[in-house]
């Protein structure tokens, strides 16, 4: 073109003519590599920048929370004589002493309580309480949900009816009130059960609290994940794979587990991951007002109750477990709002 | 529609029943009566207290005579407030926590349906950012904490809000805020939500191309369809209340129905524990039942089944 002497005349351009290259051919080629659900979710997971920083603090608070302890060199119950009611970073007496015969001493960073003990320790088994409670009551939701849901709505007729009748009930039971009744009422039978039967010592190191409120969360949440199963699963069975699976000779078994459930991973994921917040928030509740985790085992929310009774002296007591158990229901939901964009194709644009 | 709420109704009923059963049978698990805690009774008091409040026949008997006054009306007297009937510490702790919750949800109600409504018709403005923001946090921070951060700030450094007690309007501020924060967020993303759904329909377009004014096409058109999941939201924003009151209540020191409730169930007060779980179930079914019901209503677009 730029050899044109005649502006107006039809002289070509030899160069337009030559055989095109390798990569000039590749970058013509209109078929994208097949994206699968998978990966087109992640995608679209990883440009979502607030997700992405609240799964990033979520993993800084599990470090804080498993890793923590270990290397934090003082015990969440270990009582400090002397240490009691110390500020952020200060000293007790016999600590300076010691500190000025040369020895080094581990500063208490959230200061100390009223019986001598590390807050930062305890903050630290506080929130491995409050993360353990909110996974464990996630997955056992998301098992016997997704099991429940899928049985009701892949067989249905009267079994469907019958089965999302007992949801139905349970639904409308106001679950804080028979949690809190059956919390106190678990706790006998279950103290029975650790020091009298071989075989189930370990509900003792577990904490017994933490056991009833795993068997509570466990009787009463699963139902809104079996219904979101069920209402996925009334649709997809209607699809043709099923079918086919169906003529192939596959059991009821493998197609609710090969086929369907794996069908609804988005929804399953996404409402497992907004699970967690919210059973998290109920143990601080049930903490706070005295019938969750049992002492000496902190938890954030019977810490938050604990610092009511100095909270004029010391209100950062109240502060730190406050905004710890905040930081985490909020990074839970962020994430779970980032996954349930990502995932659930009903919201894909 | 007629078939629809009779069948609601029984289902209603039902679930009570079972609770009142659960409940019953439940307390019967937990060792140690209600007047073991008191300077420990010679077994002759024991044994005539537990007569006296019919505790000494078998469990079945003590459930089919609950069940028989239950159902005319009789809640029996409390165990432990000596000479107090069971239903008038009820009707008396529900007046203080109906102010308390009815006033929190109506805070909540409108001041969470303009905020949503402002963000949804700001879309992706600092305004929308910023009621999205604050809503975000709201519904991540537990009650108990914007509670006693309340009593920190405002009574304990500043000195500006009574602490406990109920006996003028300033007293109320602090627990309705605590009550009304979750609620008033959750009603704003969700009103944010169901608004920005509306705006983006066909008959929103139409109301524009008939050249209805900004105002009608807003409350007439926009609004009324908007609102309808928050009206779902009403029923579980009741036992939301509740539960939290039981806080507020701890905390602010007021003595309303959610602190006899954790109160009755400490002390093992059998006849307080089955009335207060009875009263509160069957007001949190009765609050679905109705918003259940008034939905149907309110959009003729679904079935009843």
């Amino acid at each position: 073109m730029i050899n044109k002497k005649n502006p107006l005349s039809l002289q070509l351009d030899v160069s337009d003519f030559l055989p095109a290259e390798k990569e000039e051919k590749q970058s013509l080629v209109v078929m994208r590599e097949g994206v699968s659900f998978w990966r087109d979710g992640m995608r679209r997971f990883r440009q979502n920048k607030v997700a992405m920083v609240s799964l990033v603090v979520i993993i800084l608070v599990c470090i804080f929370a498993f890793v923590g302890p270990a290397v934090y060199p003082y015990g969440y119950e270990q009582q400090i004589r002397g240490s009691e009611n110390l500020a952020p970073m200060e000293y007790s007496a016999t600590e300076l002493e010691r500190m000025a015969a040369g020895e080094k001493v581990f500063p208490h960073i959230l200061g100390t309580d009223s019986l001598g003990r590390d807050l930062t320790a305890r903050l630290m088994m506080g929130s491995r309480i409050s993360l353990l409670v909110g996974l464990v009551a996630a997955i056992l939701v998301l098992l016997i949900g997704s099991i429940y849901g899928a049985i009701a709505g892949y067989f249905g007729g009267r079994v469907d009816t019958i089965m999302m009748r007992i949801v139905d009930i349970i639904y409308t039971v106001p679950d804080l009130l028979i949690i809190i009744l059956l919390m106190v009422t678990l706790k006998y039978p279950l103290q029975d059960l650790a020091n009298n039967v071989p075989g189930f010592e370990w509900i003792n190191n577990v904490g017994i609290g933490l056991i009833s409120i795993f068997i509570v969360f466990t009787l009463l949440y699963w139902v809104g994940m079996a219904r979101i199963v069920r209402g996925q699963i009334l649709s997809l069975k209607e699809q043709e794979y099923v079918t086919a699976a169906r003529a192939l000779g596959a059991s009821h078994r493998r197609i609710i587990r090969k086929h369907l459930l794996v069908n609804c991973m988005g929804p399953l994921i996404v409402t497992t991951t907004l699970q967690i917040p919210s059973a998290i928030f109920t143990e601080s509740f049930l903490s706070f007002i005295g019938i969750g985790v049992q002492a000496p085992m902190p938890s954030l929310g019977s810490m938050a109750s604990n610092a009511l009774n100095g909270i004029t002296t010391y209100p950062y007591r109240l502060f730190e477990p406050a905004i710890l158990i905040s930081l985490i229901i909020l990074s839970f939901n962020l994430l779970g709002d980032g996954l349930r964009d990502a995932f659930d194709p009903k919201l894909k644009e | 529609m007629g078939k629809y709420i009779v069948k609601r109704v029984i289902l209603a009923i039902f679930t009570i029943w079972l609770v009142a059963t659960i409940t019953f049978f439940l307390m019967f698990l937990v060792p140690g009566g209600p007047f073991l805690a008191e300077k420990s009774p010679s077994p002759a008091t024991l044994e005539a207290l537990n007569k006296k409040y019919g505790l000494d026949q078998p469990v079945i008997v003590q459930y089919k005579n609950y069940m028989m006054n239950f159902l005319k009306g009789d809640l029996g007297v409390s165990i432990k407030q000596r000479g107090r009937t069971v239903g008038d510490i009820i009707s008396d702790g529900f007046k203080v926590s109906a102010r308390i919750g009815g006033i929190a949800i109506l805070v909540s109600v409108l001041i969470g349906i303009p905020l949503g409504c402002i963000a949804a018709l700001n879309r992706g403005k600092w305004i929308d950012s910023v009621i999205m923001v604050i809503a975000t946090f709201g519904i991540a921070v537990p009650g108990f904490v914007v509670a006693t951060l309340l009593l920190i700030f405002f009574s304990l450094k500043l000195n500006l809000l009574p602490t406990y007690g109920l006996s003028s309007w300033r007293h109320y501020i602090m627990p309705v805020i605590s009550l009304s924060f979750y609620p008033t967020a959750y009603i704003s993303r969700l009103m944010r939500t169901s608004m920005l759904d509306v705006l983006g329909q066909d008959y929103m377009r139409t109301a524009r191309a008939k050249g209805l004014s900004q105002f009608k096409m807003l409350f007439k058109h926009a609004l009324r369809n908007a609102i309808l999941p928050v009206v779902t939201y009403l029923g579980p924003m009741v036992a939301y209340t509740l539960t939290g009151s039981l806080v507020v209540e701890k905390i602010f020191t007021i003595p309303g129905l959610g602190k006899e409730f954790i109160d009755s169930i400490t002390g093992r007060d059998y006849t307080m524990i089955m009335g207060t779980t009875i009263f509160l179930a069957t007001l949190v079914i009765i609050m679905n039942l109705l918003v259940d019901i008034a939905y149907k209503i309110i959009d003729p677009r679904i079935k009843f089944k």
